[in-house]
């Protein structure tokens, strides 16, 4: 679903090398290589990946923060590196480690940062729809991770931009502060602000992202909506069907020989807990529910689960950790 | 409130006199910070004058003690202050935000000039203000020069806090610019005239930036007269350590 309108971002065979690193002799890193993305405005773009993927270091040079060693980028149609002011006006950005000094008051700070820009954001209702007034006169260093994140949220957002990058910003959310900051992701994001965010929580790219890329060793291996991910593997001729996995709970040491397809993988993780994992049909789990009833056997609980866009990142970066 | 989306920078003028009352009042709050700027240099001008150090050098104690208790202000705040919370900022990612923000690289190292400017400004009045009671006389012709040499001074310690702070971790930003605020300020020639400091030290102090600001404030603030020999070491200084900042600094 790629709008026809000009992007907020676009990044085309990017390259990032670093070093001389001293632990590979002196050698360049290429911690970034070759990859591309296209983020649009009023859309959530996610880079989904493992820690030391590449994410943080793409949107960075997307940010002007680190240099490319190739590739190019368009920041609202401007180069990041040679940018000026009024580029960095329109953008907002969320560091992963926040980037507020310990020892500022959350309303001080910003107030400070508001007065860089011609038409911010105003701060009290700023303040307000982020809950910081809970904790306007403690000092970032005496905040907890949650507050400390909806602060950098907020410091992020007081220029009114029309991108907003955010570097994992669920870290360290409590359930409330996620609530109240992935409602206001999406309401701006229907505002038509481009955010582009990364995660390595399968869970945020499912929630909050019309369009995820998946990052792996330097370079994006799939891309899609999460419902086209969700489909992957699922080529139309292809033969494949869809994994599902049927969870119940029930007497242990139970055996199932027989009872589903060969192709059907049937495993008791604990005691009484039972996992069948295939293609299951709706004959499988009648040949099951028959088969419990045929010997009374009544289950404590039991659950379908479709694939995850967890299965699906797994299946593309591989399953060894890296 | 919708906001509408999409902003202007604020002039930049604005947005460096922000960065520099922020970092004023930053400066100002941290007590460590003050006992530096304020607290040690009135203690040694109160020191040199009730003892004998700064006897027979031809003008009275207080005479010869106070234009090197100034460029020991313009040390503490550019060098050792600056220098310090610089590193601490770098460390805590406050520098890379900042330079998202429209303030920018350039906007950032202005607000920073600008506040240890703002802070010496009051240091010299507290300063200057006691040392009048004390019995201060100086020459009149020594204000001007002097007060261009102590931006000047504060121009090349600024350059060289930065160089440390962008270039090692902030521990490590902590010890070397106390420490050299204390080695300095005790055998750099910058309280202590070179010629009441040990032959090896006599040598070497007027190429040193402490030398160089403390030999040029008390020929100005002494005879009204200017040193050029010094105030070139100072500019050599303000180069080199500006131009090594420039190359070096690691803004992450």
């Amino acid at each position: 679903m790629r709008s026809p309108e000009s992007p907020v971002l676009s990044i085309s065979g990017l390259v990032k090398d670093v070093g001389p690193l001293p632990t590979l002799d002196g050698k360049m890193l290429r911690v970034v290589s070759d990859l591309s993305l296209v983020a649009e405005r009023g859309q959530v773009t996610a880079l989904l990946g493992a820690n030391g993927a590449g994410k943080t270091t793409t949107i960075e040079c997307a940010q002007g923060l680190q240099r490319r060693t190739a590739g190019s980028i368009s920041l609202l149609g401007q180069d990041p590196d040679t940018a000026g002011a009024a580029l960095r006006a329109r953008v907002g950005v969320m560091l992963q480690d926040g980037g507020l000094p310990p020892s500022a008051r959350p309303v001080p700070l910003l107030k400070h940062i508001a007065g860089m820009y011609q038409d911010p954001w105003p701060v009290e209702d700023l303040i307000r729809r982020l809950g910081i007034d809970t904790f306007s006169r403690t000092s970032v260093r005496r905040l907890s991770g949650g507050q400390r994140q909806r602060l950098a949220l907020a410091a992020a957002l007081v220029g009114n931009p029309e991108v907003l990058f955010l570097d994992e910003p669920s870290a360290g959310l409590d359930p409330q502060s996620r609530q109240m900051v992935f409602g206001l992701i999406s309401e701006l994001r229907d505002r038509g602000m481009g955010i582009i965010l990364t995660t390595h929580l399968m869970d945020d790219a499912q929630r909050l992202a019309d369009y995820v890329y998946i990052i792996d060793a330097g370079h994006n291996v799939a891309e899609g909506t999460v419902a086209q991910l969700l489909q992957h593997e699922l080529q139309p001729g292809s033969g494949q069907q869809r994994v599902r996995t049927l969870l119940f709970e029930a007497e242990p040491g139970l055996d199932f020989t027989g009872v589903l397809p060969d192709a059907v993988r049937v495993s008791e993780a604990r005691a009484g807990s039972y996992a069948a994992t295939g293609a299951l049909t709706p004959a499988d789990l009648a040949a099951v529910t028959a088969w419990w009833a045929a010997r009374g056997i009544m289950p404590t609980s039991m659950s379908l689960e479709a694939r995850s866009l967890e299965d699906v990142f797994l299946d593309i970066s591989g399953r060894e950790i890296r | 409130m919708t906001p509408v989306l999409g902003s202007a920078p604020a002039p930049l003028p604005r947005r460096i006199l922000l960065q520099g009352k922020y970092e004023t009042v930053a400066m100002l709050r941290n007590g460590e910070q003050l006992i530096l700027a304020v607290v040690l240099p009135l203690l040694a001008m109160v020191g040199l004058t009730v003892t004998p150090l700064l006897d027979g050098l031809g003008a009275s104690r207080i005479d010869v003690a106070v234009p090197g208790i100034l460029a020991l202000c313009a040390m503490s705040t550019a060098f050792t202050g600056q220098g310090i919370s610089t590193g601490f900022d770098r460390r805590y990612g406050v520098l890379r935000f900042l330079s998202t923000t429209p303030l920018g690289r350039t906007g950032l190292v202005a607000g920073k000039i600008l506040a240890v400017l703002a802070v010496l400004l009051l240091q010299v009045l507290v300063v200057t203000a006691v040392a009048l009671m004390l019995g201060w006389r100086p020459d009149p012709l020594g204000w001007l020069p002097g007060l261009a040499l102590l931006v000047l001074g504060a121009a090349a310690f600024t350059a060289l806090g930065l160089l440390v702070a962008g270039t090692v971790r902030p521990e490590a930003t902590l010890a070397i610019t106390n420490l050299l605020w204390i080695l300095l300020g005790a055998l750099g020639g910058i309280v202590i005239p070179a010629e009441r400091l040990p032959a090896l030290a006599e040598a070497v102090v007027h190429f040193l930036p402490s030398g160089a600001l403390g030999q040029a404030l008390r020929d100005a603030f002494l005879h009204g007269s200017i040193n050029t020999g010094a105030v070139l070491v100072l500019l050599l200084w303000t180069a080199i350590a500006g131009g090594a900042a420039t190359r070096w600094f690691k803004w992450n």
